[in-house]
């Protein structure tokens, strides 16, 4: 620790709402990867449909998506970013426990309920912004109050400056309660009916929905983890973050050509020309802002490296920057209007999506967690890190499976699609298409399962953690009198 | 907090002098090859929104200097397929059937079309290879309810089975049970007729109630030996296959409220020369006449 800590008041941090946002994305996770599961099984063997309307594929699979997305990351990203900013603002969280709390519950409410909705059959049809508008406005409410408690620590702040950690986590929460809002204006057909219609028509609303989808992904799914591992990363490895200038630039970058980015996907649809090239172009432009978070990810290892063999905590981490730059290159590509020609409707944009949630975000969880648990309860050390290299191990190999599967599927229906015969006929149809990828389906579904068998490894460690004995000391008066005086 | 700028001795970079929470930045210099790489790829968007369709001006947009259009190149494409085809689907389209049959090259082509014609339009009710299922009629059976020729299917692909089309096939079995025109008991007793005597479940029960009652009421259409009537389409009954099922459930169903199968009248969506070339793929399955 620095000399001038002890010279200053000890800040009592707010970490019970951080337990709490840990413990319910580790049970989030779960749940998101066992749906997710039971809908590959669903797409590789149809008759478990079911034939019932709640368990059919189209129902469950925004149930996987939410609780992947929102529930297991989002409790991560808020309740990280409530550790990060006390931490690195040296001020307990604003707005007290209640509205700490609020945010903690009122968000698992909108998740039950979001959750609920889809299998009951409510959707607005809006792909990852499922909820209707009565959970929308929900939302917004609890969303605010969590920018109000952000801004207001980073306002009340001890430290002279913000840490890049809280730039992107900030960037992350003002960004989606403006994709959120614009997204889903609908107007109700009653007040007391839970359906409503886009105030938004034909294209533009296709527009709109991927203007917000595509910034999800770049603001839930990018800016707000790697405000995760702009804190974990530089934590775990014990390193000064590798470069300062690179921060601020691929930062600015980012958040200005991201926003851009949404139309390329709706490359080949009645979007006009004009519009996918500019979505195409910003695409192109955005590789690079991305793979300096990459840089400043990996290259803070530098000096560090040894740290791999040793934390398998930190591999996590490591490998889900590795991840992260390799789906900020894969994007880019497939925003490509010719590659998307390839690309576009089949199951590569799946595996596209997985290397990203699985390895990028899943990955930097499981990498933060596994630092953070011990710290956050004050234990010694995690119950197992052998269980931790275990996990490693086999949430690698089930993403490689599922990826290189997807892959596989992919740019064989985007071939078997395109493909004539000789008199200028379709040689394959669809349902060939569908018989050729089976294979990799079952594929994709082993990797998945891979995946499950990780998290519950990692659940099972995180509770022989928590149990265990803890180390925390006698607890000290917020202002020790003795080094006030020693001061 | 005093800023308190450190050299780190693994990188020989300068820090920032800031920290939180014991974390600290180096001040290292942009990665050259980033930067260029990163210019790169703006140079390459400028050049994407010069070449093509880009910047969008008041109620138009610059059109690019190559004069790209997705909406004109899938013209040309589509275009270029149809002209590839011309030439077979003409023919096809003009000649008789018996023509196209003695003409191998031709055949192969209207097999090759018909193929995949079937795939992606017939194949999600009629099943892979005309297979059939519940509802819908299997095609390689031989089991035609309203005739197997080539002349017959063509017509019946072409114009539907009760649907929109005014030269569709129109039949309506009589809802026996529904209406009470038969009462529930003789309702059972004619299916105890149908089960044993066409279905093939005799099992020494006297039937003779339903025999007469079949006489009266299903003959006329279904034939005295169940043999059916195309002309009507009324399915035959004596026959391995069944269109909504082999169970003796399943014939009550059907003289009580029977159900009235629509097959879509495709000529609105396919050429007649592509309707003839499925009809040559459906006849071949096995069942044609």
């Amino acid at each position: 620790m620095s000399d001038h800590a002890l010279a200053e008041p000890r800040v009592v941090y707010n970490d019970a709402v951080v337990k709490k946002f840990v413990v319910a994305s580790l049970f989030w996770a779960i749940v998101a990867f066992l749906v997710g599961c039971y809908i590959a099984a669903e797409l590789t063997w149809p008759a478990l449909n079911l034939g019932l309307s709640f368990s059919n594929f189209g129902r469950l699979r925004p149930v996987h998506t939410s609780a992947a997305i929102f529930a297991f990351g989002g409790s991560a990203l808020l309740g990280t970013s409530f550790y990060v900013v006390q931490r690195t603002c040296r001020a307990r969280l604003f707005g007290g426990e209640a509205l700490a709390n609020f945010v903690f519950w009122g968000y698992q409410f909108f998740i039950v309920m979001a959750a609920l909705s889809y299998v009951l059959g409510f959707s607005q049809s809006k792909e990852y912004a499922e909820p209707e508008w009565h959970l929308d406005l929900w939302l917004t409410v609890v969303w605010v109050c969590y920018l109000l408690i952000f801004l207001g620590t980073i306002l009340k702040r001890s430290e002279p400056h913000i840490y890049v950690a809280n730039w992107f986590y900030l960037a992350f929460i003002v960004t989606i309660a403006v994709l959120h809002i614009v997204n889903n204006a609908a107007i109700p057909i009653s007040w007391y009916s839970a359906k409503s219609y886009s105030v938004y028509a034909g294209v533009q609303d296709a527009l709109v929905q991927w203007w917000y989808g595509h910034n999800a992904v770049g603001f839930f799914l990018t800016a707000g983890f790697l405000g995760m591992m702009y804190y974990f990363i530089p934590k775990a490895a014990g390193r000064p973050v590798y470069s300062y200038r690179l921060s601020i630039v691929h930062f600015w970058t980012l958040i200005f050509l991201y926003i851009w980015a949404g139309p390329h996907h709706l490359h080949w649809t009645a979007l006009p020309d004009w519009t996918q090239t500019v979505g195409m172009a910003f695409s192109i432009m955005l590789w690079m802002p991305s793979w300096g978070g990459m840089i400043n990810g990996i290259m803070t290892l530098s000096g560090a490296w040894d740290k791999l063999r040793t934390d398998p905590g930190l591999r996590f981490s490591v490998t889900a920057v590795g991840f992260y730059g390799m789906s900020t290159f894969e994007g880019p590509v497939m925003s490509v209007r010719e590659v998307n020609a390839l690309s576009h409707y089949t199951d590569w944009t799946i595996g596209h999506v997985h290397s990203g949630a699985l390895g990028w975000v899943a990955f930097i969880v499981f990498g933060s967690f596994y630092y953070l648990i011990p710290v956050l309860w004050n234990r010694k050390a995690l119950y197992s890190v052998r269980l931790v290299a275990w996990h490693y191990w086999i949430a690698t190999l089930g993403i490689v499976l599922y990826i290189v599967s997807m892959w596989v599927a992919g740019i064989m229906e985007g071939l078997m699609w395109r493909a004539y015969d000789k008199f200028g006929f379709l040689q394959y149809s669809f349902v060939e298409s569908v018989v050729a990828i089976h294979p990799f389906f079952v594929i994709r579904l082993l990797g998945g399962v891979f995946f499950l068998i990780g998290g519950l490894m990692m659940v099972f460690n995180v509770f022989m953690t928590i149990t265990s004995e803890s180390t925390e000391r006698p607890r000290e008066p917020l202002i020790a009198p003795a080094m006030l005086a020693g001061a | 907090m005093p800023t308190k700028i450190e050299k780190d001795a693994i990188s020989g970079q300068d820090t920032t002098g800031h920290e939180w929470d014991g974390l600290k930045e180096l001040n290292t210099p942009l990665p050259k090859w980033w930067v260029y790489v990163f210019f790169a790829c703006i140079a390459w968007a400028a050049g994407l929104c010069v070449l093509y369709p880009s910047i969008p001006y008041g109620r138009g947009y610059f059109h690019g200097l190559l004069g790209y259009s997705s909406r004109r190149n899938v013209d040309a494409d589509v275009a270029k397929l149809v002209d590839q085809r011309k030439d077979s689907m003409d023919k096809i389209a003009a000649m008789p059937f018996d023509a196209i049959k003695a003409d191998p090259a031709l055949m192969e082509v209207a097999l090759t079309s018909g193929r995949i014609t079937f795939a992606d339009n017939c194949q999600p009710c009629h099943g892979a290879g005309g297979g059939g299922n519940p509802g819908y009629p299997a095609l390689a059976a031989g089991a035609w309810i309203w005739g197997g020729t080539l002349t017959d299917i063509q017509q019946t692909v072409t114009h539907g089975i009760r649907s929109a089309d005014p030269d569709a096939r129109n039949s309506a079995m009589p809802r026996f049970g529904a209406d009470g025109t038969l009462k529930p008991a003789e309702i059972e007793a004619v299916a105890d007729y149908v089960w044993a005597t066409f279905y093939g479940h005799a099992e020494g029960k006297d039937v003779s109630a339903g025999a007469k009652i079949f006489a009266e009421n299903c003959a006329a259409c279904h034939g005295d030996q169940g043999q059916g009537n195309r002309d009507m389409g009324a399915p035959k009954l004596a026959s391995k296959v069944h269109l909504y099922g082999d169970s003796r459930e399943a014939i009550v169903h059907q003289v009580n409220l029977p159900r009235q199968g629509v097959m879509p009248n495709w000529g609105t969506r396919l050429s007649p020369g592509t309707i003839k070339a499925v009809s040559l793929y459906v006849h071949s399955l096995g069942g044609g006449e």
